[in-house]
């Protein structure tokens, strides 16, 4: 990987993106992007736009149905068994979290670990602990997915994404439906790792994260692209956003009626 | 028109096809299962070559990991039967042996009494009786599970992780079960024969338990012992393999795991009894 350290953390020419059930149905076309090691980007499209699918293309789960895809200078087409160690330098959070629902948050957590190092759960136990208590999920820590809230779930997901230490983290629609006390920490949490947290050793860690309302995402440190249309458009820094003259993301940055921020 | 159905429900050509409309004409409808039939064919075979290399290529992976799974899975397919299985050894020793026994005694042919008893308990009823019952217990639950964690998304979370999925989910329930059709059979088949006996004894059958056995273990033979232990494994193995595919291969909804379930425990009977076929022709011919 030391030879890849210069290299795009994402870099993507002429890539079209297909859904996950059908390679058949293309969500995305054309999309040229190139993601710096160490940038926050913040991806806003309208629901059912294709987010999804492009970052699963991006986390390599996928291939792209047309043109290349590269995480730090790696073919996403080549990650097989050989090249293991690439692809876990990418850590994805899912929309609904997407937990083991028969392991506790604990397990949940651990279970990457254990398996890429072979550890028993003791041996993973203090690593595991230092994540659940900096995500502040030590007292449900045994406790399975299905009996906490959604909000708890979220962040037991990003444990489990960020337990590998990841150098590029992808999150699909972190802040969806979370209560205010939870977005506030969530944003608070994502800008300390993107300026390197102690638990990533200290050096800035990329972040990708889709939305469907830009107006928590507001900042100057951040990049935003719009998915629209099956085209991708990268903006760049938050004053491009709000001079845009697009109507998708004059409502994006609506207000809705139901606001909670 | 057929894509754009398929996207719309976003359906694959396999479910699709499934769905469709009988056809008019019977020889249509043939036609259409016998398609059906060789894509599951392909499917299941394909599904068992790749667990069979994860199994070969990754045995000394993430042992810390697969080993407790195996574990528990074993103990699952396995440990956790045997009440039952005590339960079925009892009800076949009184149905068959039992009954076999004093009607052998009645006729006077108290002497072909070990070889009925090694191909009716031993060879056949034993295994093929274990077998389905696993399958029932166990195999409809690896449909569900896997088809509800297909369905929910924990496989594509497994492959984000680096996890492979055959490995983490499949291995320890594919061994698992082999283990455990195999230690049950043995169970099942020691039961019936004590039970058998003791129903038989209880008819004033003239005949001693040492008698009863020694002809028994006389018309056992070493082949009988291999045969056992390969059918017995088989029998796993498959109903692993039946059963996981249907729950992980294919993309799912939760609607859809309630009908593949069923689908899945009829193909198991469908291969167990197959496999049966099989292993009477390797009878015949050893």
């Amino acid at each position: 990987m030391s030879e890849n350290e210069n290299q795009p953390a994402v870099e993507m020419r002429d890539v079209s993106v297909a859904t996950m059930r059908d390679i058949g149905f293309v969500v995305l076309e054309d999309v040229n992007w190139q993601v710096a090691p160490g940038e926050f980007w913040t991806v806003a499209g309208q629901p059912n736009s294709g987010k999804s699918d492009f970052l699963k293309l991006v986390a390599g789960l996928m291939a792209p149905v047309k043109g290349e895809c590269k995480l730090f200078g790696t073919d996403t087409r080549m990650f097989g068994e050989a090249k293991l160690a690439e692809r876990l330098h990418v850590g994805l959070v899912f929309a609904g979290g997407q937990l083991f629902n028969q392991l506790t948050l604990r397990e949940n957590v651990s279970l990457p670990l254990q398996y890429h190092q072979d550890l028993t759960p003791a041996a993973a136990a203090q690593e595991v602990q230092t994540l659940l208590e900096l995500v502040e999920l030590t007292p449900l820590a045994d406790i399975t997915p299905s009996n906490v809230s959604d909000n708890w779930r979220r962040r037991a997901a990003l444990a489990r994404a960020l337990i590998l230490k990841p150098k590029l983290l992808l999150l699909d629609d972190p802040l969806a439906g979370l209560g205010l006390r939870h977005l506030h920490w969530w944003l608070r949490f994502l800008d300390q790792l993107s300026h390197g947290h102690g638990w990533a050793g200290g050096q800035p860690m990329t972040i990708v994260a889709t939305t469907d309302d830009l107006r928590p995402w507001r900042s100057e440190n951040r990049k935003f692209a719009l998915v629209h249309d099956k085209k991708f458009f990268p903006f760049g820094a938050w004053n491009e956003v709000e001079s845009a003259n697009d109507p998708v993301v004059k409502e994006l940055l609506a207000v809705p009626l139901e606001t909670t921020i | 028109m057929r894509e754009n159905l398929a996207k719309a429900f976003e359906l694959t050509d396999t479910q699709l096809f499934r769905r469709a409309p009988l056809p008019k004409s019977y020889t249509d409808f043939l036609g259409r299962k016998l398609f059906l039939f060789l894509i599951t064919l392909q499917g299941l075979t394909a599904f068992a070559l790749i667990t069979l290399g994860v199994i070969l290529r990754k045995s000394r992976t993430a042992r810390n990991v697969i080993g407790p799974r195996l574990r528990q899975e074993i103990a699952r397919a396995g440990v956790a039967l045997l009440p039952m299985f005590l339960f079925v050894a009892l009800a076949l020793g009184f149905l068959v042996v039992g009954q076999t026994v004093s009607a052998l005694a009645r006729v006077g042919a108290t002497g072909y009494l070990g070889s009925t008893m090694v191909i009716v308990v031993v060879r056949e009823l034993g295994p093929l009786l274990a077998a389905m019952l696993v399958l029932a217990r166990v195999g409809s639950a690896h449909v569900i599970e896997l088809g509800t964690a297909r369905a929910l998304g924990e496989v594509e979370a497994l492959e984000a992780l680096g996890i492979d999925p055959v490995h983490y989910l499949i291995v320890p329930r594919v061994i698992g079960m082999a283990v455990g059709v195999f230690a049950l059979t043995v169970y099942l088949i020691l039961g019936a024969l004590a039970s058998g006996y003791l129903f038989a004894f209880l008819q004033d059958v003239p005949l001693l338990p040492g008698d009863y056995f020694k002809q028994i273990t006389e018309a056992l033979g070493w082949l009988d012992f291999g045969l056992l232990a390969l059918k017995t494994v088989a029998f796993g193995f498959f109903i692993a393999i039946v059963t996981c595919f249907h729950g992980l291969a294919q993309p799912l909804r939760l609607e859809d795991v309630s009908r593949v379930a069923v689908r899945a425990v009829s193909q198991g009977v469908i291969v167990c009894v197959l496999l049966d076929a099989l292993f009477i022709l390797l009878y015949l011919v050893t």
